[in-house]
């Protein structure tokens, strides 16, 4: 058992014992996954954190309605990955959110932040715009993309998790990798264009 | 690109951001101020149990310290839960054990020290060097000290309680020597004589009628008749003179 699934496992079992009690260190233990994973699905920061803050406490409302049998069988990680991304889908569908999530303009960068290597900083201006290209994706291939290539899950929990079956997430992950290449190529020249312009 | 895919995912979730969650599904501290032996204190405390008692001017000074200390936020209690208010009332070492505390923040030593504290009786005293035997590491007497200094819940943890190995009250972390000299006294501590007692060298009491040495404050030492009581410095002069530790308050392993 890797050390991941080992905590993953410790963690359930503390909230099958006591959901409140147990409840701060699963925050702790999950809110840098579950903030990246709304962060790279919105591109905004405040959004990002209003949706991660609402994903836990959806999650601990539920949490103590679900009896100790079923907390301890929770896959915590996934689970909370698939409130967050209904969460999102939610803001999608909501009008007033919709120039916040869905602008490609809305590129504030906050990956360098923190202690990272050097070349972050450098880097920074690409991945901003590699996050606004991610959130000019439709819904079903970020969603995809994100949890294969930016949290590094396997194919089979995303399929777990999204509930569809593994070729679907394969094939989404496959095309939003192409859009992805696709967009900021596009960007690519046409600001080496205006450049020369 | 898929690498820089992998890089977008090392970001950290904005700072008091999980303060931020257990506010809003209602997990955190709760806190009030209350009536103690050295005046107004702040208390909080939450599920784990009591989290912190501060005496600082103002609710503001309080809310700093706490989050500087522990990261976490403060909500104002409209009630004081009852066996909380009991226990500072009374200055009972009972009531006080009848509390949880949240010691999360302490190592499992200094958790082992606070709640050796916690067994000494209202009215009484014990040496550094006595818990630092009781809880099995009788060389740690200057951890023991650091332990009780960073107390996060004095007064209730009693750590006023403890004093120093010659006898001398020692200091205190909630306002220095002569409010711990205030607090021992209200509750009941003879400290002027107990200083002089040291002074003279004379760190045990025995009690001549049951051939017993107990620490000067033991409860059972201080029903002895005057003309009954034997000091003695050292444990060996007792042993030697007949005496056995007390089972109470134990001033040396039996």
């Amino acid at each position: 058992m890797s050390d991941d699934e080992r905590m993953q496992r410790e963690m359930s079992m503390a909230l099958a014992r006591d959901v409140d009690a147990a409840f701060e260190p699963f925050v702790l233990a999950y809110q840098d996954r579950v903030f990246a994973y709304t962060l790279n699905l919105t591109a905004n920061p405040a959004v990002a954190e209003d949706v991660a803050q609402e994903t836990f406490v959806s999650a601990y409302r539920a949490l103590q309605k679900y009896s100790p049998a079923r907390r301890r069988a929770l896959a915590l990680r996934s689970w909370l990955y698939t409130i967050a991304l209904n969460r999102v889908r939610n803001l999608a569908r909501s009008p007033a959110a919709k120039t916040v999530s869905l602008d490609g303009r809305a590129t504030i960068d906050v990956a360098d932040r923190g202690a990272g290597p050097p070349e972050y900083a450098e880097r920074a201006e690409t991945l901003g715009e590699l996050r606004g290209a991610l959130a000019r994706l439709a819904l079903r291939y970020r969603g995809a993309v994100v949890l294969r290539h930016v949290e590094g899950r396997e194919y089979a929990e995303i399929a777990t998790l999204l509930g569809q079956p593994i070729g679907t997430v394969k094939s989404n992950v496959h095309r939003g990798l192409a859009l992805l290449r696709a967009d900021l190529q596009r960007r690519g020249h046409a600001q080496r264009s205006s450049a020369l312009g | 690109m898929l690498k820089d895919l992998r890089r977008l995912g090392k970001v950290h979730a904005p700072a008091g951001f999980a303060g931020r969650v257990l506010q809003a599904v209602g997990l955190v501290d709760r806190f009030a101020s209350l009536e103690s032996p050295l005046g107004r204190v702040y208390v909080a405390w939450n599920l784990h149990g009591i989290s912190a008692v501060m005496r600082v001017p103002d609710e503001a000074a309080f809310r700093r310290e706490f989050e500087a200390l522990n990261g976490r936020t403060l909500e104002r209690s409209r009630e004081i839960p009852p066996a909380l208010r009991r226990a500072m009332e009374s200055g009972s070492a009972a009531d006080a054990r009848r509390l949880t505390y949240d010691l999360r923040s302490c190592t499992p030593f200094e958790a082992a020290v606070l709640r050796k504290a916690l067994e000494i009786p209202r009215g009484q005293v014990r040496p550094y060097n006595w818990i630092a035997r009781e809880i099995g590491r009788p060389k740690a007497m200057r951890a023991v000290g650091s332990a009780l200094a960073n107390n996060p819940v004095p007064i209730l943890i009693p750590c006023h309680r403890v004093v120093r190995g010659d006898g001398k009250i020692g200091n205190y972390g909630l306002g220095g020597p002569q409010k711990k000299m205030r607090i021992l006294e209200a509750e009941g501590v003879d400290v002027i004589a107990l200083e002089h007692w040291a002074g003279r060298g004379m760190r045990y009491k025995g009690v001549a009628s049951t051939k017993i040495f107990c620490w000067p404050t033991c409860a059972a030492g201080r029903r002895a008749k005057e003309q009954n009581v034997r000091p003695f410095r050292t444990e060996r002069d007792a042993r030697a003179a007949g005496y056995r530790p007390c089972k109470l308050c134990r001033p040396a392993a039996a």
